[in-house]
């Protein structure tokens, strides 16, 4: 790491043990007095952000009233689902296993995904998987729009354009997978008079990396405060097992595997977060770029992917509106 | 400039249709797309596809640039240049 980004680093710098405590309260808070509830559920992908919401979860709780959801498809990295384990065994906490392919069957998730993805690529079928894409820092200048990167099943990989339609058609399925998880927690939340515990970190809270009543949904959110970051200085602070804090964080939603960065941050997470603190402090493009280690016209457009993104995140977040 | 006058109508008309849900609220021919937040990364795919429909071009990767389709301005210069090439 240079110097420049060690500063830039320090800016986002917490106190874990403050910080847990801080957040210990306020999930008593919300969970106990607000809700009147048990206790909570926490939906464990294997990743950072829901191993430290179920370690606080347990922290502020207890593990008696903490109930871990493993909750794979039949596209999910295997890891997901031992690294999932890995976090209840840590924590000694009830964890079930609910495979939700059927219901994703069910809802012909995959068949309407191919179907989308057979438009721009028509060979694509059986044996075949695919992710969808950004382009990466190094294309600057250019808008970010969605490809899609497909592997035969021989290995030979191809990347296309999306076509309006295919990428809407895609989401739109894709978006079953969290949705189907979240009607998941909300069964076990009804079962135990549980209150489900949201998963966001502060990137993808206010950037509405999320989808709307997937994860996006929840009663409460104990990191949706944290950048990234601090959610890593956090979880070493809590202990979650190193396996899970060195791993590069992917959306486990694509076949083929997808990191965050190339989904929708475009940046290393470091810089995003950085990217993010200073536009919520109006630092100007150049300063940052001396903090975060990057050059002006990075983060000018990081800036700009950042208020397009908040933009379309006011409608993610938004309750419904009462009208009359 | 009949060709960019054309261009401009219609690339208006796609844009107040698409993007302003057809209410023409005096957006001008110069006003960008993205600072103006009517047009995200769908809408971005929507334009591409509707200028390719529409002039029979093929719009390379590194055509996808603001310079090219921020305004409707930008973008009738964009196909003045496209289509006399």
């Amino acid at each position: 790491m240079s110097p420049r980004t060690r500063a830039g680093a320090d800016l986002l710098r917490i106190d874990p043990a403050v910080e847990t405590g801080r957040i210990v309260a306020g999930i008593r808070d919300a969970v106990f007095d607000r809700f009147r509830r048990r206790g909570a559920v926490v939906g464990v992908s294997g990743g950072i952000d829901s191993s430290v919401v179920a370690f606080l979860c347990v922290r502020a709780l207890g593990r008696d009233r903490v109930q871990v959801l493993l909750m794979p498809e039949r596209e999910s990295s295997g890891e997901s689902l031992r690294l999932g384990r890995l976090v209840a065994e840590s924590l000694d906490a009830g964890s079930v296993v609910e495979d939700i392919s059927p219901i994703l069957e069910g809802a012909r998730c995959y068949q309407r995904r191919d179907a989308a993805v057979r438009e721009v690529v028509p060979e694509y079928g059986e044996g075949y998987k695919c992710k969808i894409v950004l382009p990466g820092p190094s294309d600057a200048s250019r808008y970010s729009i969605f490809s899609v990167v497909t592997e035969s099943p021989g290995g030979e990989t191809k990347k296309a354009r999306l076509t309006p339609d295919a990428y809407l058609a895609i989401v739109a399925a894709t978006n079953f997978k969290q949705r189907a998880r979240k009607m998941i927690e909300y069964h076990y939340a009804d079962l135990l008079q549980y209150a489900v515990a949201g998963t966001p970190n502060r990137l993808e809270h206010e950037l509405g990396f999320f989808v709307k009543n997937g994860d996006g949904a929840a009663d409460l959110k104990p990191i949706a405060h944290l950048y990234k970051s601090q959610v890593y200085a956090l979880a070493a602070w809590l202990g979650v097992p190193a396996e899970i804090r060195t791993q590069v964080p992917t959306t486990d939603t694509y076949p083929l595997e997808q990191s965050q960065e190339e989904f929708y941050f475009t940046v290393p997470l470091e810089q995003m977060d950085l990217c993010l603190y200073g536009m919520t402090r109006d630092i100007g493009a150049a300063e940052l770029a001396g903090l975060a280690g990057m050059d002006a016209e990075q983060v000018e457009r990081v800036y700009g992917i950042i208020r397009s993104a908040r933009r379309a995140a006011r409608y993610l977040s938004a309750p419904p509106v009462i009208v009359g | 400039m009949r060709l960019e006058t054309d261009t401009t109508r219609t690339v208006r008309a796609f844009v107040v249709d698409n993007f302003l849900f057809g209410r023409d609220e005096g957006f001008g021919d110069t006003d960008s797309f993205l600072e103006s937040g009517i047009v995200d990364s769908t809408g971005v795919l929507q334009l591409v596809a509707f200028l390719e429909a529409t002039y029979g071009i093929t719009i390379s990767d590194e055509e996808l640039v603001p310079d090219n389709l921020d305004s409707i301005q930008n973008i009738a210069r964009f196909l003045g240049g496209k289509l006399a090439g």
